[in-house]
């Protein structure tokens, strides 16, 4: 067991990979250039699938590209309304964010959502983002009032929801990935051959993709709970 | 010391029946609906993600404090 322990340790810490060395070394650790590695790469994409777009589109890769936007748009579409619209971008660009990181453990890399701060780092910009939708959809009044709904005597429930939100989604993230890796590493001291490999379809590709959907699906429901 | 340790992180783990039982349930109700009206299938599909999802979050914490368990105490 403590090698075990000694292993999951390992695995919880995130090392750091280089130092800066500007006010005394700022550490850089490994999710952070995970993450980076994630922003070139859909960077890249984005910069190569939407040049040349045209008005009537002559290429497939724009047809494709045109589905795909439609597509991810659908997705919060009839969750957030007309006046949520705008929000659909920080959602899609946050889903394909933690599918990517979720996924990139297939390549090699350590995924970077088994690293409690960058869960912990999305799920306060997602908290940032529902009250600032509160605010602008209610007004500053109508948002404070919105605390003493339905009822005065609930003010404190209400205030540790907005604690309480970030926290559970922070959490539901980093234990997804880290317990699928942890039963994954379970099974291949148990079974070494071919059922790892089963086992992983399902821990690394579809509970990644999933977690991805909760996340931001989530964040869209708080955000028009916020509006309302 | 190690026993006790490892039987504490078991228990924390037992989290995980509700959630068995609780994502059981929203399936069954869940498919029972599709068969009843198949052309909702879309929103009782997004719905049981969610509650599937947020059942799910006990088991997670569940097993948060059992690893925590293990790291603190374990060493």
């Amino acid at each position: 067991m403590g090698n075990l322990a000694e292993e999951l340790m390992s695995q919880l810490t995130c090392e750091t990979a280089f130092t800066i060395p500007i006010f005394g070394g700022i550490g850089i650790p490994e999710s952070v250039v995970a993450t980076w590695i994630i922003m070139a790469f859909l960077v890249i994409l984005s910069i190569w699938l939407t040049s040349n777009l045209k008005v009537v589109p002559t290429s497939k890769r724009q047809v494709f590209v045109e589905t795909c936007v439609v597509t991810l748009q659908g997705l919060f579409d009839d969750i957030l309304g007309e006046h949520g619209r705008k929000y659909i971008p920080y959602l899609v660009t946050v889903l394909l964010y933690i599918a990517c990181a979720n996924l990139i453990g297939l390549v090699g890399i350590k995924p970077p959502t088994k690293d409690l701060n960058i869960t912990a780092g999305m799920a306060i910009m997602s908290i940032v983002l529902v009250q600032f939708a509160g605010i602008k959809g209610k007004g500053t009044k109508g948002w404070l009032k919105s605390f003493t709904q339905p009822m005065a005597i609930i003010t404190p429930i209400n205030i540790m929801e907005v604690i309480i939100k970030p926290l559970s989604l922070c959490m539901r993230l980093f234990g997804n990935v880290l317990g699928s890796f942890v039963v994954m590493e379970l099974i291949k001291i148990i079974v070494p051959a071919f059922v790892p490999l089963v086992f992983s379809l399902y821990f690394d590709i579809f509970d990644g993709l999933i977690q991805a959907y909760v996340f931001v699906f989530l964040t869209a429901l708080f955000i028009k709970e916020a509006m309302e | 010391m190690t026993t006790l340790i490892a039987i504490g992180a078991g228990i924390a783990v037992l989290s995980g029946i509700g959630a068995g039982i609780g994502i059981g349930i929203a399936t069954a109700k869940a498919s029972e609906a599709i068969a009843r009206q198949p052309e909702a299938e879309g929103k009782i599909t997004k719905t049981l993600l969610l509650g599937a999802a947020l059942a799910e979050a006990t088991a997670i914490y569940g097993f948060v404090i059992a690893l925590l368990i293990i790291m603190l105490l374990g060493k």
